[in-house]
């Protein structure tokens, strides 16, 4: 004696958030009946554990036939898009009818990852060869290999769909997408990440979270790419200005010109004096300091240069400071005066790219500079 | 000639990929309607072709305009081989054919395909010109109006009901066709397909032209199904009622029209002034055995013997005044009634002062064995087979002492080649107010004299001559008439009726094992086994009523469905405590070896459990029927014995029955004798049902009694689940399977929609069938409404409260005037009965408003977003020509209506199409019926496994068939469709070779309807008339 066929179809598609999480986080049935039952929701309802089996295949079997809709959110978007075309509307994805605050929580919720595991995949490629190793970031992780792969196809789905488009990325990520705010923008992040390849995988890079790199990634995708300068339509936000690259060989001045790196030594010293307790070591360090910063600006024209830009920022800024017990109070205020003083400095012409550059350097370096 | 079929093709999109080495597709369409067959220019390499096509116009007889649909196929374009079909598009022309539905088709329909399903989306133009016919032996019925729904649409009027309309029609069925053997199964399917609307097309023709000659222009309560009879063909056959409707004038500010439509509910009524009830009685179950087995010239036939539910009792003398007008109604109504061949009328809930007594439900079933329709066109022996049961029906009624059968019914079951024809309905006695032209005053001298909220129960039948043995009491409202003890009816709960507490859903479930057998064997094996099957199922009905404490039932459909091995039986119901009727009597379960200590402490445990389940149940349905002083009126009233008895085996005789002290003292109490198996099993099955959860509450008719504040969240569904039973069940095991099987389902829906809580499951309608042997299919269809439960718990406090009763008390009063006046009004009145309800409604909603102001701000901000729509509507230009009702309605179009109202998301909403098997949408007016929806669909897949096995395949159909209702009802400019249903579900598998097919037929009514809070917003007079509507989180 069996079920042999048990389906429920409501005329409005009814989705349970928590057994969507449960899908989502690739559960199988079996496994989410059971946490489901240790939720409490049979006390709740008074339903049984067949009930509840019977409910959560159902809902699997619902998410499974919506999923290929997820795929490309623009086709549930036409459903979206009712609002804005009366003359088309009604008929437009008819097979589940869903309302629009629903459908945005399901595409929410299939686009989000886990930090934990994004941070195995940030700055690597996203080919078929990452995917191959995917079971080894599920036995690290300890996220279902299932849920991985979902994660990780949509990073490849979103790069490229967005990868060959112009105009702003995160405004192209959330149009195509229909991804909240906060999601798109972080998703750019991936995108930026596994477009120019940079490296995080490193040892000295673990303590740093994906949040981090998101942040440096908005500050890198408004302040350094083609983009961020003009608005010309044919200009794509994945990858960095080579012009401003290019400008960026301009700064060594600072450190081959004798002169001016004890000037600009000087002025910064004589700013900070009395005003922090590491006085000391900051006028010790400044020169190595100095040289660390504006060689990095300088190589970043190569390619292999930019992967490695967060790992050099680390071992020749923040390492050092932190080896000398700076606050972040101190780092702040070192990188203002230096930032400054330079555009003090007579014979340095560079200001534009000094700004564009270190503006970026020292958001980075401050939401990097933590334990 | 007199029509002109327009359709012109726009554009496709979302097509699949036909062409695997382009990835692309080179669609063109063909167009046919009849023998005429257009094409559409290829539009090369897309998957969103636009074709942009002239106007295709075919000239044809508006007979076949009735009859055939529009055929739409999309197809790929292939140089060197033939062209692929993408999928058809099947467009039912009949709405365009009446002026007061739909103008135009016209959107986007999904593409089908019988072994693919959906396949993209089509946007086509579809209009119809026609010409006036003078014509007088015509045989089309252009115009005449069909709806499903079972009462008077909600915005017409019934000025006359002319009566029963049926017709059958008959045809081969093309998958038993030789040619089968060699086509392809998508042509076969599409043959059936075809064949099916082409079809219901002349049968909805047909009838059509029978309500013409009765001189009606609407059929309500249209229900068409089908009998694929296999080898022997297939028949597809509709009743209806004929009437004559008028549209309720629009100019009406709508509101006031008809504000309490959107939730036919009443107010509870208690009556304080109900008669004694020291009234004993016995319930007893008579079952006049009608076994006319008559043998058809073509075959072998049954008929079954049938019972007749009615509410019975003994004794009592005749009532006051009753008896000479009764008499004298009779009479009147009988010259209206007896005109007609059959006086019955599918319809389940009816004008105010339509139903004048309800007498009890009458069926009749019958067995046939089917032969091979040798002429399709003499459909004669389906004809006769009816007209029998038909007969056998209207005689029951007479029996009762009604003219006329309501809620009535037909349905069949067929397995190989027996047939089992069934038919059911209320016996009634109507008002010939409806019937006849002209008032009739003795008769309103009448109905002023019942009050309308009991007068629905008074005895139909003569006490000094009924029918069978029974005790009646006096009605507990008036006291004036004679009351059964219990009511079985087929209808809908009366709106005006007093009930007590709450209701629910009951159902009887049975499943018994028969031999396999063949031919006039096996139809002998069924028709023996029928009377018994019947008898139980009603045995069970009984004391489950008992154990709820509730003493009536209405929406009882009984199921009758045959396999080869075994017999099922289901039978549903909404069960009510009608205030009128008396109190109901425990169960008292009597040992026949009452030596045995063990056995009797048995019993007694059992007693005790069945004793505290009533009373639980009593509170959970609310039921406190008022205590009221004894008093004896009349004449002097027998008192027999405090109980009544069940008869289990006839042999048994109630004097040997040991008397238990009940706790229920006085009240009669209902005996169940536990001297076989049967009523262990019985017991067993009475006790193992499953209360509904808490913030629950489930019927199947369209209304809950005791709920009226429905908020505008509704939610229809459609469960379907498929049981394999292994080999070699007793009865009782197959019993408890089946029992098992539909509490589960029950369950697992109310697991389902818990985020709705509180909420009732309205409508729930169960069919059970016998796909092959060893296994059970059960389909519920179903609307969750939600309901505001503050507003409830008021409600009960209000009944409790004694300044609150009288508020109320003058309420009824006010009803009750009403509908005098109403009832003295001559018919063609346009002001009569919905303006005389509509000013009660608003006279109570004014009292909810006065100390609720937080509905002001929403009120407020509807305008606003009304403003805004308007504007919007105008800067779209969106110009329509409108018949009148339209421009009178306060938006002038339905599309641009359904964009607005959902707040929650960016200021505007999806556009959504509600679906609904009530007759009406909560918080919302219906403005605009537009033509009945009527589809039938086959879905086949020779990839199962791949498609998700048995439940993804269906999934995926249902979904794809509701997508197509809700995209035709787009089409016509609808936003809704009420009752809908789906008739038949037909699944079959073969999961060895990987296949499975369904054929799914759905049908409703598109309908435009406009939120209330919309209606007020734009309504001048919002001070006088206002509702108070939910106009909160549109949840669906």
């Amino acid at each position: 004696m069996s079920v042999e066929l048990d389906v429920f179809v409501g005329n409005t598609t009814i989705m349970d958030k928590e057994v969507y999480q449960l899908w989502l986080n690739g559960y199988t049935v079996n496994d989410a009946v059971k946490v489901r039952i240790e939720g409490g929701v049979m006390e709740e309802c008074e339903a049984s554990a067949e009930v509840l089996l019977s409910d959560t295949m159902d809902q699997y079997r619902t998410f499974q036939m919506c999923e290929r809709l997820l795929h490309h959110p623009a086709k549930l978007a036409n459903q979206l898009l009712f609002q804005f075309h009366p003359q088309a509307n009604l008929a437009n994805q008819l097979l589940f009818q869903i309302p629009p605050d629903r459908q945005a929580m399901l595409i929410e919720r299939y686009y989000a990852f886990d930090d934990s595991f994004v941070r195995e995949v940030l700055g690597k490629k996203l080919s078929k060869g990452t995917k191959k190793d995917l079971d080894d970031v599920s036995t690290k992780t300890g996220i279902t290999l299932k849920s991985c792969r979902r994660q990780f196809d949509n990073f490849k789905r979103v790069f490229k769909v967005v990868e060959e488009l112009k105009g702003p990325l995160v405004e192209n990520i959330r149009q195509h997408f229909l991804l909240p705010d906060q999601l798109a923008r972080d998703y750019a992040a991936i995108v930026f990440f596994a477009n120019n390849r940079f490296e995080t995988g490193k040892k000295k890079l673990h303590y740093l979270t994906f949040q981090d790199f998101a942040f440096c990634a908005g500050q890198l995708i408004n302040n350094w790419t083609l983009g961020a300068v003009d608005n010309i339509m044919d200009d794509m936000d994945v990858d960095l200005d080579k012009e401003f690259l290019q400008e960026l060989k301009d700064l060594k001045i600072l450190i081959t010109d004798k002169d001016l790196l004890d000037q600009h030594k000087s002025l910064v010293c004589t700013a900070l004096r009395g005003k922090t307790n590491v006085f000391n070591e900051m006028e010790a360090n400044f020169k190595n300091l100095s040289r660390g910063l504006v060689n990095i600006a300088a190589k970043l024209i190569n390619a292999k240069d930019v992967r490695d830009f967060f790992i050099d920022l680390v071992e020749k800024f923040i390492e050092p400071c932190r080896s000398d017990k700076w606050t972040s109070i101190d780092v702040n205020l070192y990188l203002t005066h230096y930032t400054n003083s330079a555009h003090i400095l007579d014979t340095f012409k560079h200001h534009a790219v000094w700004t564009r550059y270190m503006g970026v350097i020292k958001s980075c370096i401050l939401r990097m500079y933590h334990d | 000639m007199p029509g002109k079929l327009k359709a012109k093709i726009v554009a496709g999109r979302h097509l699949p990929i036909m062409d695997r080495a382009s990835d692309l597709t080179d669609a063109f369409v063909e167009v046919k309607f009849g023998n005429t067959t257009f094409k559409t220019d290829v539009y090369p390499k897309s998957l969103n072709p636009q074709w942009n096509s002239e106007w295709f116009k075919f000239e044809v007889d508006d007979e076949d305009l009735q009859d055939e649909p529009l055929q739409i196929t999309v197809l790929d374009h292939d140089t060197y081989s033939a062209n692929d079909a993408i999928g058809k598009v099947y467009i039912d022309i009949d709405p365009l054919l009446c002026s007061e539905a739909a103008t135009v088709i016209s959107g986007w329909l999904p593409i089908y395909d019988t072994i693919h399903g959906i396949r993209g989306e089509i946007n086509v133009l579809v209009k119809v010109d026609l010409f006036n016919d003078l014509n007088r032996f015509r045989q089309s019925s252009c115009g005449v109006k069909f709806f499903c729904t079972t009462s008077i649409p909600r915005c017409y009027r019934a000025v006359m009901v002319h009566g029963f309309v049926e017709e059958l029609v008959v045809n081969e069925d093309p998958e038993y066709q030789w040619i089968d053997r060699i086509r392809t199964p998508r042509a076969s399917n599409e043959a059936r397909q075809r064949l099916i609307f082409l079809m219901s097309g002349e049968l909805q023709r047909k009838i059509g032209l029978k309500v013409l000659e009765m001189g009606g222009n609407a059929v309500v309560g249209y229900l068409q199904c089908f009998d694929l009879e296999g080898e022997s063909g297939l028949v597809v056959r509709a009743i209806g009622t004929a009437c004559t409707l008028e549209k309720i004038s629009s100019t009406l500010p709508a509101t006031a029209t008809h504000p309490s439509n959107s939730s036919p509910s009443k107010d509870m009524k208690d009556s304080p002034q109900a008669a004694p009830s020291t009234l004993g009685c016995r319930s007893t179950h008579s079952s006049p055995v009608h076994s006319a087995s008559s043998r058809l010239s073509q075959g072998f036939s049954v008929s079954v013997p049938t019972l007749l539910f009615a509410g019975m009792g003994s004794g009592g003398s005749a009532g006051k005044e009753a008896g000479p007008l009764k008499a004298l109604l009779r009479q009147q109504t009988q010259s209206a009634l007896e005109q007609r061949e059959y006086p019955f009328f599918p319809l389940t809930a009816f004008p105010p002062g339509f139903l004048l007594h309800v007498g009890g439900v009458v069926s009749a079933r019958s067995v046939k064995l089917l032969d091979r329709i040798h002429n399709p066109d003499e459909p004669e022996t389906r004809d006769a087979w009816w007209e029998e049961i038909r007969q056998e029906i209207k005689s029951h009624a007479k029996a009762l002492g009604c003219q006329a059968v309501v809620g009535y019914s037909e349905s069949t079951s067929i397995c190989e080649e027996v047939c089992i024809l069934s038919a059911s309905g209320t016996a009634a006695i109507l008002s010939s107010r409806f019937m006849q032209d002209g008032p009739l005053d003795t008769e309103h001298r009448f109905e002023e004299v019942v009050s309308p909220g009991c007068g629905f129960c008074h005895i139909p039948y003569d006490e000094l001559n009924i029918p069978f043995p029974a005790q009646l009491t006096y009605c507990y409202c008036c006291r004036r008439y004679k009351v059964p003890d219990v009511l079985f009816t087929t209808i809908d709960l009366p709106t005006e009726a007093n009930v007590t507490g709450k209701g629910c859903l009951i159902q009887a479930r049975l499943c018994r094992t028969k031999k396999k057998a063949q031919g006039e064997g096996n139809a002998t094996v069924i028709s023996n086994l029928l009377p018994f099957l019947e008898y139980e199922l009603h045995t069970q009905l009984m004391n489950k009523l008992k154990l709820r404490g509730m003493n009536a039932l209405f929406g009882l459909r009984i199921q009758i469905s045959i396999g080869e091995t075994m017999l099922l039986g289901l039978a549903s119901a909404t069960g009510v405590y009608l205030t009128a009727l008396p109190s109901p009597g425990g169960i008292q379960i009597a040992g026949k070896t009452p030596s045995d200590i063990t056995y009797e402490q048995h019993i007694s445990n059992m007693q005790k459990k069945i004793n505290d389940t009533i009373a639980k149940n009593k509170e959970l349905y609310e039921i406190n029927p008022p205590e009221v002083v004894e008093e004896i009126i009349g004449s002097p009233i027998p008192e027999p014995r405090q109980r009544s008895r069940l008869f289990r085996s006839q042999s048994e005789s109630s004097d040997e029955v040991s008397e238990l002290d009940l706790s229920h003292g006085k009240k009669d109490a209902f005996v169940l004798e536990i001297d076989d198996t049967d009523a262990v099993e019985d017991i067993h099955a009475l006790l193992t049902d499953f209360p509904t959860p808490a913030g629950f509450y489930s019927c199947n008719t369209e209304i809950m009694p005791g709920i009226q504040n429905w908020t505008s969240a509704i939610q229809m569904f459609t469960s379907v689940r498929v049981f394999r039973l292994n080999a070699s069940l007793t009865s009782q095991g197959l019993n408890k399977i089946f029992s098992d099987l539909c509490e589960n389902l029950l369950k697992s829906l109310y697991f389902k929609l818990r985020s709705m809580v509180p909420c009732c499951l309205c409508h729930l309608n169960f069919t059970v069938a016998i796909p092959e042997d060893e296994l059970i299919q059960v389909a519920v269809t179903a609307v969750a409404m939600s309901f505001d439960k503050e507003q409830l718990l008021e409600n009960g406090k209000q009944s409790g409260e004694k300044t609150l009763i009288k508020a109320i008390t003058e309420n009824d009063e006010q009803l009750q005037f009403n509908l005098e006046l109403n009832a003295e009004t001559p018919s063609p009145n346009p002001l009569s009965s919905p303006k005389g309800l509509s000013e009660v409604g608003s006279h109570l909603s004014a009292r909810a408003l006065s100390v609720d102001y937080s509905s002001f701000a929403d009120r407020c901000s509807s305008w606003i977003e009304q403003l805004k729509l308007k504007a919007h509507t105008i800067r779209r230009g969106s110009v329509k020509t409108t018949s009148s009702m339209e421009k009178a309605s306060p938006l002038p179009e339905g599309r641009s209506r359904s964009l607005r109202s959902n707040r929650s998301y960016s200021g505007s909403s999806v556009a959504v199409v509600k679906m609904t098997p009530l007759s009406f949408i909560p918080g919302a007016k219906i403005i605009k019926y537009l033509g009945i929806i009527n589809m039938f669909f086959i879905r086949e897949t020779t990839s199962l496994r791949e498609e998700g096995g048995v439940s993804g395949f269906l999934h995926t159909f249902i979904a794809e068939v509701f997508a197509m209702v809700r995209a035709h009802v787009a089409a016509l400019g609808g936003n809704a469709v009420v009752s809908y249903s789906m008739k038949e579900c037909v699944f079959m598998e073969n999961p060895n070779k990987n296949q499975a097919q369904c054929l799914i037929n759905v049908s409703g009514d598109a309908v435009i309807f406009v939120r209330e809070s919309e209606l007020e917003s734009t309504s001048v007079q919002t001070q006088s008339a206002t509702t108070h509507t939910s106009n909160g989180a549109e949840g669906t």
